[in-house]
C-alpha cells in the first residue's frame, strides 16, 4: 500500500526514538487507545511509527506548539502524509510561532512530490498560499507535477484554485494547447480550455464559432476521441440554435458519416439533434425520428453493442416523445428514494 | 446460471483503435487491454475445461477480509486515518458474500468493533479516523455505516447525535457546502457524507442542507459528469456522491439527467467490461460501483427501472480480472488486492445481479441501498430506530 518507503528513505541509521532523546524527557508519550481486548483493524506499526505517534499524541494533550513539536509533525507525516489531524496540529504551531511562510512552501512541495494523490497535502499547500497570499509559484509548480501524471486531479484542482483565486488565466490557453499537441485524449486539459474560457471572454458567438472550428479539426484527426466529441457538445451547450442548427457541425457530421466513418461519438451526436428537433417539433428530412431510430439501431447492434440496452432505452424514449408530448412525465408516484431502492431489489 | 460470457473473438475485435495517433493515454490503453485480454483468454480456456467457471472465491475473499478486520501488516500505515474506512470496507464487504440464508454476523467481535468506533469519536462530536483523531466527514461516514451494519443497539447508542449535529453545523459552508474536517476542504464528498450520515441517524434539517443541491448542480460539466467542485472534470467518484446527494433530496431532475446518463455509460469499457472513472482514462474494478449505481439513479430519476449499463460485461470484468487468487478483489490486473477494492468491487458485482442473469456466484449477494451502499434492511432498521428514538437534546 505504498507509504512504507518512506521509512527507508530517511537515513535509519541515524534515526534515534524520541524516548531516547534527552531533550524529550519532558514529554509523557502517551499510547493509542483502540479500546477492547481483541484487536479490530489493527495496523502492525514498527516501533519507529509508534515512537513518534506515541509523541505526537504526548506533544497535543498537552498542547504544546513549539520548533520541536512542528518538527516532530513533520516525522509523523512523513510515516503518513494522510494524516489530517497531524497537518492540522502543524498548522496550529505555524500560526503560533509566525513561523516561516516561504520555508513551509518550500516543505509541502517536497512532500507533495512524494505524495501527490493526497488530497491533505495539497490542502496544506492551498491554505500556505492563502496566508502568504503569494501565488507567484503556483503554475510553474502545478506544471511540474502534471510532466509526470497530466491528469492527477488534485494538482489540476490547485492549479484552477490558483488560476481563479489570484487571476492567473494569462498564457492558461496556450499551456492546454500544448498538452493537447502532446495528447490529444488529455481530457483534463480539454476540461481546463472549457474552464479558462468560461472564466473569462465567456462562449460568446464568435468564440463558440472559433472554438467550433478547433475542435472539429481534432476530431477530424481522431474521430473515436471521446474527448474532443464531449467538448463538442460542450460548446454547442452554448450554441443560440442548439445542437442541430451549427452548420459547420451539422456539415462536418453528414460529410463525415458519408465517408463511412462510424464512430460512436458521430451517430450519439446525430441522434441528439434528431431528439432536439423532435422536441422542438422541428423535425426536417434530415434529423427526424426515423433516422434516430436507425442510428439507435446501429448503435444498439453494430456500432456499440457494448450499450445496447442504453441505446434500445434511448429509441424508445424518442419515440415516446414523438407520440405523445408529456411521454417523458410519465412516472410513477413512488419517490426517487424508494424506486431507488426498489431499483436495486433483487427479483429473487 | 452458466457462464453466459462474451466470445473472445468479439474482444478481440473490440481492441483499441489508435487511428494512426500514439499518445501517452493509448499507450496506457493498449497495455492495459492487453493483460486483460490475457486473463480473458485463459479464463475461456479453462471454462472449455469446467463448465462452472468463472466463480467468485467466496472463501479466499472472506479469509482475506477477515484477516484485515483484525490484523494489518504495517504496509497500511498510511490508512492510519481512515480505520473507520476499514472497518467499514470489511464489514460491508463480509455482508455481501454473507449467504443471507447463514447467520450473520459475528457477535462477540461486532461488540468490540463497537468499541474500536466509540474510541474514534470526538469528544466534539463526529469520528475521526482513529482513537483520538480530529472528527472528519468522511471518517465519520465511514463509521456510521459501519454501525448501521453492525445495527445492534449497542451500535447505535454509541452515536452522540447532539455533538454529531454540532460538527455537521460546523462544517457547513454559508453556501451549502460542506468541508470535510474544520478548516479543511470543500468537495462533493462532503455534502455526500454529510446528507447520509444525517438521514441515517435522524438528525436531518431542511435547515442544514439549505442550497446543497443547488451547490451539488453546479458541480456538473459540460460532459455530463460532475466534478469535485465547480470547474473541474468529470469524476466518477465524485458523480456518485452528486446524484446520490440529489436523489436523497428528491431533487434529481434539478440536473441534466441526459446528459448526465450519457457520460455514465460511456464510461463502460467495451473490451474489459469495467468502468472508467473519467473520460479516456483507464479501467478500475472499485468504479463498477460508484459508475453502475450512478446509472442506476440516474436511470431511475428518469423514470426506468432496468439497469442501463452492460450487467454481464461488468460481471465478466469483475469475476475474471478484480479476483486475486489467494483472495481479496483489486483495481486490475497486476495490481495487489486491498479492503477498499473489495468492498467496491463486490459492491458492483451485486448490481450486476439486479433482473440479471449471473455467471459463477453461487448465491445472490446482499441486497444494498443503493444510496448507502449499506444492506437495504439494515438502512431502514437504523433509520426506524431514530425516527422512534426521541432525543430531547437534539
Ligand atoms: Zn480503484
Amino acid at each position: 500500500m505504498g507509504d512504507s518507503s518512506d521509512e527507508e528513505f530517511q537515513n535509519s541509521e541515524s534515526w534515534v526514538f524520541y524516548r531516547n532523546r534527552d531533550d524529550w524527557k519532558d514529554v509523557e508519550p502517551v499510547e493509542q487507545e483502540d479500546g477492547g481486548e481483541y484487536p479490530v483493524v489493527s495496523i502492525s506499526y514498527t516501533p519507529k511509527f509508534k515512537d513518534v505517534y506515541d509523541y505526537l499524541r504526548g506533544v497535543m494533550k498537552i498542547g504544546e506548539k513549539s520548533q520541536r513539536a512542528l518538527d516532530l509533525t513533520a516525522d509523523a507525516i512523513a510515516l503518513n502524509a494522510a494524516n489530517y489531524t497531524v497537518w492540522q496540529y502543524r498548522r496550529d504551531i505555524l500560526k503560533e510561532l509566525k513561523s516561516d511562510l516561504a520555508k513551509e512552501l518550500k516543505y509541502i512541495e517536497k512532500v507533495i512530490q512524494r505524495h501527490c494523490k493526497n488530497y491533505q497535502v495539497w490542502h496544506h499547500r492551498r491554505v500556505i498560499v492563502e496566508w502568504l497570499q503569494d501565488s507567484s509559484k503556483e503554475l510553474k509548480f502545478t506544471q511540474g507535477i502534471l510532466v509526470f501524471d497530466a491528469k492527477n486531479y488534485h494538482a489540476w484542482q490547485h492549479r484552477q484554485w490558483a488560476i481563479k483565486t489570484f487571476g492567473l488565466y494569462e498564457g492558461e490557453l496556450e499551456y492546454v494547447d500544448s498538452l493537447l499537441r502532446d495528447d490529444i485524449r488529455n481530457n483534463s486539459a480539454w476540461n481546463q480550455r472549457y474552464f479558462v474560457i468560461n472564466n473569462t471572454i465567456g462562449f460568446v458567438d464568435d468564440v463558440v464559432s472559433k472554438e467550433v472550428e478547433y475542435v472539429l479539426e481534432k476530431i477530424e484527426t481522431v474521430p473515436l476521441n471521446e474527448s474532443a466529441w464531449n467538448y463538442l457538445k460542450g460548446l454547442l451547450l452554448h450554441d443560440k440554435g442548439g445542437l442541430s442548427n451549427n452548420v459547420k457541425v451539422t456539415t462536418f457530421c453528414e460529410d463525415l458519416y458519408m465517408s463511412g466513418n462510424r464512430s460512436p461519438f458521430l451517430l450519439a451526436l446525430i441522434v441528439d439533434m434528431c431528439d432536439e428537433r423532435i422536441s422542438n417539433k422541428a423535425e426536417d428530412d434530415k434529423y427526424n425520428l426515423k433516422r434516430a431510430s436507425e442510428l439507435c439501431h446501429e448503435l444498439a447492434t453494430t456500432v456499440d453493442p457494448i450499450r445496447c440496452r442504453y441505446w434500445e432505452y434511448m429509441s424508445t424514449t424518442i419515440s415516446k416523445k414523438a407520440g405523445c408530448e408529456s411521454g417523458e412525465d410519465a412516472e410513477g408516484g413512488d419517490g426517487p428514494e424508494e424506486a431507488a431502492a426498489a431499483g436495486a431489489s433483487h427479483d429473487v | 446460471m452458466m457462464a453466459n460470457m462474451r466470445p473472445f473473438r468479439d474482444l478481440v475485435a473490440n481492441q483499441y483503435d489508435e487511428e494512426n495517433n500514439k499518445t501517452h493515454s493509448s499507450k496506457e490503453q493498449i497495455d492495459v487491454e492487453k493483460s486483460v485480454l490475457n486473463m480473458y483468454e485463459s479464463a475461456h480456456m479453462k471454462i472449455t475445461l469446467n463448465r462452472n467457471l468463472p466463480r467468485l472465491a467466496t472463501n479466499a475473499h472472506m479469509d482475506f477480509i477477515r484477516d484485515g478486520l483484525t490484523q494489518l501488516p504495517h504496509s497500511y500505515s498510511c490508512l492510519d486515518a481512515s480505520r473507520t474506512w476499514l472497518c467499514y470496507w470489511s464489514l460491508h464487504s463480509m455482508s455481501l458474500l454473507t449467504d443471507i440464508s447463514k447467520t450473520w454476523p459475528l457477535n462477540k467481535e461486532e461488540s468490540m468493533i463497537v468499541q474500536f468506533l466509540s474510541k474514534c469519536q470526538h469528544p466534539s462530536g463526529g469520528f475521526g479516523g482513529g482513537p483520538g483523531q480530529y472528527p472528519h466527514l468522511a471518517t465519520t461516514y465511514a463509521a456510521v455505516n459501519a454501525l448501521c451494519i453492525i445495527g445492534t443497539q449497542e451500535a447505535y447508542d454509541i452515536i452522540n447525535r447532539k455533538t454529531l449535529k454540532e460538527f455537521l453545523y460546523s462544517v457547513r459552508a454559508p453556501n451549502g457546502a460542506f468541508r470535510m474536517h474544520l478548516d479543511g476542504e470543500i468537495d462533493v464528498r462532503g455534502v455526500y457524507c454529510a446528507l447520509s450520515i444525517a438521514t441515517l441517524t435522524g438528525i436531518y434539517s431542511e435547515k442544514l442542507f439549505d442550497g446543497t443541491a443547488e451547490w451539488v448542480v453546479s458541480c456538473q460539466t459540460y460532459e455530463g459528469g460532475f466534478s469535485g467542485c465547480p470547474g473541474l472534470e468529470a469524476h466518477g467518484g465524485y458523480t456518485f456522491c452528486a446524484i446520490a446527494v440529489l436523489t436523497i433530496l428528491k431533487r434529481p431532475k434539478l440536473c441534466d439527467l441526459h446528459s448526465l446518463l450519457r457520460w455514465l455509460v460511456n464510461k463502460q469499457m467495451k473490451l474489459e467490461g469495467g468502468f472508467q472513472g473519467r473520460t479516456n482514462k483507464l479501467v478500475d474494478g472499485c468504479y463498477s460501483f460508484w459508475l453502475a449505481c450512478s446509472v442506476l439513479l440516474a436511470g431511475v430519476a428518469l423514470g426506468e427501472k432496468k439497469m442501463l449499463f452492460n450487467q454481464t460485461a461488468l460481471q465478466e470484468y469483475i469475476m475474471v480480472c478484480c479476483q486475486y487468487n489467494s483472495g481479496g478483489l483489486l483495481d486490475k490486473p497486476g495490481k495487489r488486492p486491498d479492503l477498499y477494492h473489495t468492498c467496491y468491487t463486490l459492491s458492483g458485482l451485486s448490481l450486476t445481479q439486479t433482473n440479471s442473469d449471473y455467471i459463477g456466484i453461487p448465491f445472490y449477494l446482499g441486497f444494498i441501498n443503493p444510496l448507502y451502499n449499506i444492506s437495504y434492511e439494515k438502512v431502514e432498521i437504523m433509520k426506524t430506530y431514530f425516527k422512534d428514538t426521541k432525543d430531547e437534546t437534539l
